[in-house]
This record gives C-alpha cells, structure tokens and sequence, in this order.
C-alpha cells in the first residue's frame, strides 16, 4: 500500500479537459447507460413509481454505503456490517417479542446495539493497532452472526405493530421516508468528508497514519468514531430491512458487506486510502442497485448477478490501477 | 532473577508451546465432562474431519506469510468440485487419481487468477478475493444448471476413497500427512519458500534483494488454489455428492485456524508446525460442544470469540516478546 504514488495536488488553474476526465463522469454515463437498458426492458420502468420501486429495493443497503467510504477513505475495510445489521435487527425482535418491551425502545435498542457493536470493532482496532482491520472485522462478522444465531437459534421474530412497517413502507406523498433519510444523511455525510476539518483529518489519516499523528490529529478517537458510526448505520439498515420484511432471523442481509465495498470502490474510492470522492459513492449506489434491479427485471438468476457484482467490483479497482490514465495526462503526470 | 525470566521468555516465545499446553488444558476438561471423547473412535473421527481444514490451512499460511488473504476458497472448492463431478457423471470411466488430478489443474487454475488479478491488476486481496468468491460460486451454479451432482451419478471408486484405508489409517490422512510433509520442506528448505518469507517480511528489501514478487505472489495463490482443488475432489468423495453450496464459509474456519496457530496477518511469520496445532485447536472445538451439551447454535459465536482472543493474545505475546528483545539489546 504504501508503494502508490500520490500527488499532492494544490489549488490547481481550472481546465475543461481535466474536469471531464474525472471517474465521476464515467459514472454517470454508466448510469445513463443502465437506465437506458433498463428502461427499453421494462415499459414500467421510466415513470416516477416506477423508479421509486426500483430505488427503495436497493437503499437500505446504502446507508452501510455512507460510513463505510469514510473507512476505505482511511485505507481500512469493516466485513462485520452484515452481521451488526443481522445482530441488531434480532436483539430488537427478541426484545419486543420476549421480554415485552415496547417497540419505540427497542428501535432504540437496535441502534444502541449496532453502535456497541461497531464500538467493539474500533476498540479492538485502536487498542492494538498492529492488528489488520480485516481480521478483526472477520472475527467479529463471525461472532456477531453468531451471538444472533445464539439468540434466536433456527426461528424467526416477527409480529412488530403496524407503525414499525410503515418506516420501510411509508411515504410523504410519493416519495418514501427511506428515501428522505438517506437523502439528508448521505448530505451529511457528504459535506462532513470534503467541507469539514474532521473531513480532512480522515483523508490525512488515510494518506499517512505517521504523519497525521505526528500532526496532531487524534487518529484513534477520529478511528474509533468511525467505526461506531458504521456499526449505528448498521443498525439503521437493520431498522429498514427489518421493516420491510416484516420479521427478522439470524441469518439476514447476507452479504451485505460486498455491496457495501463494492458501492464506495466503484465509486473512486481508493481502497489504499485518502483519495475518492463521496459524489461517486453515491452515484455508484444507484448504478449498482438499478443494474441489480434492471437484470432482475428480466429474470436474471441470482448466480449470474454474483458474478456480475463480483466483476465490477474486480474491475472498478483494477482499471484505474493500470493506469489507463496515462495516455491523456501526460502533462500533469509528475508521479513522485 | 535472570534465570527465571530467561524461562518464562522462553514459555512466551515459543507459541507452538503455549498452543500445546492450552490444548491439553481443553482436553483433559472436555475429558472430564465426557468420557468418549479421548477414545480411539473419536479421535479418528476428529482428524478425519480436520483433514480437509488442515490442508487448506497450509496455503492459507503461505497466502497469509507474504501479507495476504484469499477468501475466495471456499467457492473455489465448490467449482472445481462441481467441474470434476460434472466431467465424471459423463464419463463414468475416469480413474480416481485422474479425478484428483483434475481438482488439482482446475483449483491452480482458478488460484492463478486470483494471483493474477493482485499481483498484475494491483488490486488489493480482500477485494480481488471477495469479488471471485462470488464469481466463483455463481460459476458453480451456472455450470451445473443449479442442479448438483448426487452420489449415485458418481464413480464407486471416487466414494471409496474417503472411506477407504491404507496401512490401517484413513485415506484422507495419508493425503493429509503428504501434503504436510511436502511443503513443511518446500516452505523450509528450498529456495522458493525462504523466498516466501522474506517477501511477508519486508517487501522493500525482497524487491530491492532481486525477488521478482509478483511471481511469489501468483505462485502463493496458485498453490492456495491448487490445494483448494484437492480439498474439492476430498470434499465430493467424502459428502459423495457435489453440490453448489458445498464449502461455504470454510473460509472463516481456515483463516481462523491460521490465526490461532500463530500466523502473523502482517506476514512474514508463521510455521507449519503451528498451523498444525491450530487446526487441531479448531477441530477440538468443533468436535467437542455438542459433545458436553453445548448447542450447535452456540458453536459460531463461540468460533467468533476464540478467533477474537486468540488473536489479542498473539498481539500481546508479540509485544512482550519486543520487549524482552530491546530489553536485552540495551543491556
């Protein structure tokens, strides 16, 4: 990791060439792209209820989306999300429907779970730091999955009130809660990464963990923060996920973790660290959420969605590492 | 006084020993809450069934070593053994050692992309490896049109494999204890395997020493892959069946069996002798809850938290063991 070249790139003259050569606007021409071949697949597809449909199948995973580009921004990885989502989505069934608490506190519970679970990791993490991120995530995707199948062995937990599927199902005249939340926090999230001081803290730490903390920058307090905002928007997702279907079981939003990564990687995000930008996220959540919708529109299997995602998540990192980019930035190109 | 502590560094150091203690501790209190479990049966049964995880464990050891992880194996178990049973449900007629054989081709052949993929695309392990362990697995399915393979459409010879001895001990040991020996030489005494290491431990100074580390790279996960194929044609022998599901999440237990045995996620360190003994630890564990009552339902969060603190006590023994080192460099 430590091999990449970077440019530190300073207030830099404005240049039409270099503004349309960003990843981002190949994104959105892949969107464009999607939307297209799923629109001349499905006559249903193009109208305003018929896009909604097709954003609120995939958003609930995107909230994991948010802060896990804030983790690979750091040049970390998090795989544990899925279970945290798993996790707090049973221990809030369990506590409604076992121990008789009522459901507004054991939302309340589900978030507190997801953040204590996302606490773990970034304890582990900043209390030993030779450890890699990716181990102690794997151990704790393991055990948090485990600690829910523990819980609520081979059975389900259901019969939440009617209000608690309305946060999934509800909507303000057309446009559903979901989509107003995610709306507002991937703001937030956004303009906390790029506008902030903390924002800059978090590429700094990314591009030299040293040098940061020989700056002055609490790395571990900035590492342990965002490891408990991914395990609290875990929980949110669990919160969505469990809306919708209305009953929860241990074995939930599995792989979640690989949509997650490969959402914040498609979209520019260095998986070394300290380079990306949130916007392509953010785009790269719908391009993957309405490419999974479009080919299941028409009955694409399941397996063959795999390897779709598999290849683009490969290929999304792997494209810009071979450096295609050298045949039209000759000029800016002073690597090291 | 500097005796003793001579003692205890030499107990802390050696973590093959401390692993030693600690399984005998665990056996001797799953002994004493269940009489069978130190009987011959069962012990056949235990290592019969770590077989397969101590084998894949090796290569794991070795993707682990240059600072690695493939999690991908699991789908490549299921591939190369949908890939081979679909190949012998044709052709009926295919010795057994024939079947082995192609595992092992098609398994190299699949890790080779891996290798390829982050050694020539620089695309980072846990990435790489993620994306193909879903290409992989939805590979399995296509191929075999979501059907999977079942026993009777196999060869004889294939399903008495597993069962099947030789000199009195199981089949599947023998395979185990070859592979074993193999590369408990190759990963010590040639030059290849030294190379390995140097590369885990600082990749600057094997680049700047003339390793091509690419190479070691493509070669580490093409072994991973190779072995995975061997474990597959075990697998199908073993379930007498392929299915597309088959090995999901042996990942976790294999990786978890490395940790355990003492091998560093930041290369460089790790012996076979350890990977041995944290296969054996992980084997004990799976074998032995349900036998002094503990329900199967418990057996991942448990898995989960002895990775966790298997893991923070090599951190620890790690940090002593620095310590003692520039101790003792000051005096």
């Amino acid at each position: 990791m430590g091999k990449t070249k970077r440019v530190i790139t300073t207030a830099q003259e404005f240049s039409w060439k270099k503004f349309f050569l960003q990843w981002e606007w190949l994104l959105v021409l892949l969107f464009i792209g999607i939307n297209i071949m799923n629109a001349n697949l499905s006559p249903y597809y193009m109208n305003s209820s018929g896009l909604l449909t097709a954003t609120s199948s995939f958003l609930e995973k995107a909230f994991i989306a948010l802060p896990m580009a804030y983790i690979l921004v750091l040049g970390e990885i998090d795989i544990s999300v899925a279970s945290t989502v798993a996790l707090s989505s049973v221990i809030m069934g369990v506590s409604y429907n076992n121990l008789g608490i009522p459901m507004e506190i054991a939302v309340l519970i589900c978030l507190a779970t997801g953040t204590l679970c996302g606490f773990i990791n970034g304890f582990i993490l900043t209390k030993f730091k030779e450890l890699a991120p990716m181990i102690v995530t794997l151990g704790t995707m393991i055990l948090f999955r485990g600690i829910a199948t523990m819980i609520l062995k081979d059975q389900a937990s259901g019969n939440f009130p009617m209000w608690f599927s309305e946060i999934y199902w509800g909507s303000i005249g057309n446009i559903p809660y979901m989509l107003i939340a995610f709306i507002v926090l991937a703001v937030a999230f956004g303009v906390v990464l790029h506008k902030t001081t903390f924002g800059r803290r978090v590429f700094a730490i990314g591009s030299n963990g040293i040098a940061s903390r020989y700056s002055g920058i609490q790395v571990d307090k900035i590492r342990l923060l965002i490891y408990t905002l991914t395990g609290t928007m875990s929980a949110v997702t669990a919160l969505f996920l469990t809306s919708r279907m209305g009953s929860t079981r241990p074995n939930i939003a599995q792989g979640y973790e690989m949509d997650a990564i490969a959402m914040v990687v498609l979209g520019g995000i260095s998986t070394s660290g300290g380079k990306g930008r949130f916007v392509g996220a953010i785009i790269s959540i719908f391009i993957i959420g309405f490419l999974r919708y479009g080919l299941g529109l028409v009955n694409v299997s399941s397996q063959v969605m795999l390897i779709v995602i598999g290849t683009l998540l490969i290929c999304a990192v792997m494209i810009p590492n071979l450096n295609l980019g050298r045949f039209f930035k000759k000029k800016t190109a002073k690597t090291a | 006084m500097e005796k003793k502590s001579f003692d205890i560094k030499k107990l802390t150091s050696s973590r093959e020993m401390s692993l030693v203690l600690i399984l005998i501790v665990l056996s001797l209190f799953i002994q004493l809450r269940n009489s069978s479990f130190l009987s011959i049966t069962n012990i056949n049964d235990l290592i019969t069934n770590a077989v397969m995880l101590s084998i894949l464990a090796v290569g794991m050891m070795f993707v682990l070593l240059i600072g690695g992880i493939d999690i991908s194996i699991g789908s490549t178990i299921a591939f190369s053994g949908m890939a081979v049973a679909l190949i012998l449900r044709s052709n009926p007629g295919i010795p057994t050692i024939l079947s082995f054989i192609l595992g092992i081709i098609i398994g190299t052949l699949c890790g080779l992309l891996v290798g390829l993929i982050i050694a020539k695309g620089k695309v980072i392990p846990i990435i790489a490896t993620l994306g193909l362990m879903n290409i992989f697995r939805g590979a399995t399915y296509l191929i075999a049109d979501n059907q999977w393979v079942a026993a009777y459409q196999l060869p004889e010879g294939l399903k008495a494999f597993a069962t099947g001895k030789f000199l009195g001990i199981n089949n599947m040991i023998i395979v185990a204890i070859v592979v074993y020996i193999i590369f408990a030489y190759f990963i010590k005494y040639t030059r290849t395997g030294r190379k390995i290491y140097a590369v885990g431990s600082n990749v600057d100074a094997a680049k700047v020493s003339g390793i091509n580390i690419d190479r070691i790279k493509i070669l580490v996960y093409s072994i991973m892959g190779g072995l995975s194929g061997l474990v597959s044609i075990l697998w199908i022998s073993k379930y007498a069946s392929a299915q597309g599901d088959a090995a999901t999440g042996i990942e976790m237990d294999v990786i978890a069996a490395c940790v355990i045995g003492g091998v560093s996620l930041n290369g460089g360190k790790g012996t076979v002798l350890g990977v041995i003994l944290g296969t054996v630890t992980l084997g004990i564990l799976n074998n032995a809850l349900p036998l002094i009552n503990i329900s199967p339902f418990w057996q991942d969060a448990i898995k989960g938290l002895v990775i966790i603190a298997a893991i923070i006590i090599n951190t620890i023994t790690q940090r002593t063991m620095d310590r003692n080192n520039l101790k003792r460099r000051e005096i």
